[in-house]
């Protein structure tokens, strides 16, 4: 590596021989941490298989491709393409950063799927929403509402340290609705994610899945960016 | 009328108001049975796409129709202007699905069959070839990000086909008031998922197949008179 460099800085031309040597770091598709059944009769196992084998596979690969191109380009001075391949970057990198969070904020029931949050997370989920049920019927309604393709999201808003429920359009992260909005939960109101079960009864696919949300998951998550854990210590 | 010369300016606005009607939108019937697509659209997917979604877009609309006039009768500029969101998605909906439901036939009624005349002699002239058409719709639908629809449209005005895209329920004059619809593939993941799964491109392969290029002509003859 020393070597390649210290030959590649005669010219400008070569130089970038140096820049090629800089590592690309490609994405792969996260293993579910259950099996595909495992959410059922929730969400069917043949939803699940399509789902991570298929959809976020395709996210995974498409991002991959994009990458390298976005990197062909660079290396290229090609202001042109690299902002031409921005569209394909935010797709398929949101979706991979989209449903790798989801398959985190599933669970078997009999692995606590379900359980509803307690301590530092449900507390703050009383005080910004008044009761657990009261946040439930808000994302349902927002994901109920949602016109097309997207994701409802329960969002920790760093900064005014509060929760929220947001919705993104198509496969965008929750961070291009604020940067400081931390996902915790995050539901896919894609048609591809309830539809082979639900039909066109969205409603009743954000009904039931409460029923296999990981709240374990969304609670962790909450605790670390909400640093209670200096406040836990000095109540003990 | 004499009670024009009866009521003042301000008493005179809302008197009339209730004279207008509301027209509200009904479900249009499909031009043929529920299978009659088959085997390159399912009947299932064919009888919850018109009875459910399009059924939905014509019932919300409506809804979205009244809250409108009731807006626009207080003077609730904020309730009218937050109700378009309502009225272009649904309004939309109702518009793209009716346009859907003629773009089709079943392959006994000439379904598939390619475009002649006047149509068949543009498509060539502006894509060079029927197959060069077929293969942009189909690229330009496959890589559409979400949902929405693709086009053949022609633009009155440049008086030159082209192909489009829109997102969600938006009609094709979103993107341009002079462009006309001939031809639109619905590819939300409704409109193919429970017969092609994730697999967009075979749907977009076979849909034309049971394209009605009758129609499309029609509209097109009619557009460039």
């Amino acid at each position: 590596m020393a070597l390649l460099r210290s030959i590649a800085i005669s010219s400008n031309k070569t130089l970038t021989l140096a820049r090629s040597a800089r590592s690309l770091t490609m994405a792969t598709l996260p293993p579910l941490p259950y099996s595909y059944d495992a959410l059922e009769p929730v969400i069917s196992g043949e939803i699940m298989m399509l789902h991570h084998q298929k959809h976020h596979q395709t996210y995974v690969t498409n991002y991959n491709s994009a990458l390298e191109l976005l990197h062909t380009a660079m290396d290229k001075g090609d202001v042109s393409a690299v902002v031409g391949l921005q569209s394909a970057v935010k797709f398929n990198g949101g979706g991979h950063i989209n449903h790798s969070i989801f398959w985190k904020n599933l669970r078997p029931v009999n692995a606590g799927g379900g359980e509803p949050p307690h301590k530092k997370l449900g507390w703050q989920i009383d005080t910004d929403f008044g009761s657990f049920n009261a946040l439930i019927s808000k994302m349902n309604a927002e994901g109920a509402a949602l016109q097309g393709s997207g994701w409802v999201w329960l969002a920790f808003d760093k900064e005014l340290k509060r929760l929220k429920v947001e919705t993104t359009a198509n496969q965008d992260p929750l961070v291009t609705k604020g940067a400081t909005l931390v996902p915790l939960l995050g539901i896919d109101v894609w048609e591809h994610a309830y539809y082979l079960q639900y039909k066109n009864v969205k409603l009743e696919y954000l009904k039931n899945i409460w029923k296999v949300i990981n709240w374990e998951y969304a609670g962790e998550v909450y605790e670390k960016e909400a640093q209670w854990c200096d406040l836990s210590e000095e109540n003990k | 009328m004499a009670l024009r010369s009866v009521v003042s300016r301000k008493t005179l606005a809302p008197a009339l108001r209730h004279y207008r009607s509301l027209t509200t939108f009904t479900l249009p019937d499909l031009p043929y049975d529920y299978g009659a697509l088959e085997p390159a659209i399912s009947g299932e997917i064919m009888r919850l796409h018109h009875q459910k979604h399009h059924q939905t877009y014509v019932t919300n609309y409506n809804k979205a129709l009244e809250q409108l006039d009731a807006a626009v009768s207080k003077g609730d500029v904020r309730g009218v202007v937050q109700l378009q969101s309502a009225l272009k998605f649904n309004g939309g909906g109702h518009v793209n699905h009716s346009i859907f439901w003629q773009n089709l036939k079943p392959v006994s009624e000439g379904g598939g069959e390619p475009p002649h005349g006047a149509l068949g002699w543009a498509i060539d002239k502006d894509f060079g070839s029927l197959e060069a058409l077929v293969k942009k719709i189909n690229s330009e639908g496959a890589a559409l990000q979400g949902s929405g629809w693709v086009w053949l449209a022609l633009d009155n005005e440049q008086k030159i086909l082209k192909v489009e895209t829109t997102p969600n329920q938006d009609p094709l004059v979103t993107k341009g008031t002079s462009l006309v619809p001939l031809l639109g593939i619905d590819v939300w993941e409704h409109a193919y998922y429970l017969q092609y799964k994730n697999v967009r491109p075979d749907y977009l392969t076979n849909i034309w197949k049971v394209i009605n290029w009758k129609y499309a002509s029609e509209v097109y003859e009619k557009e460039s008179a």
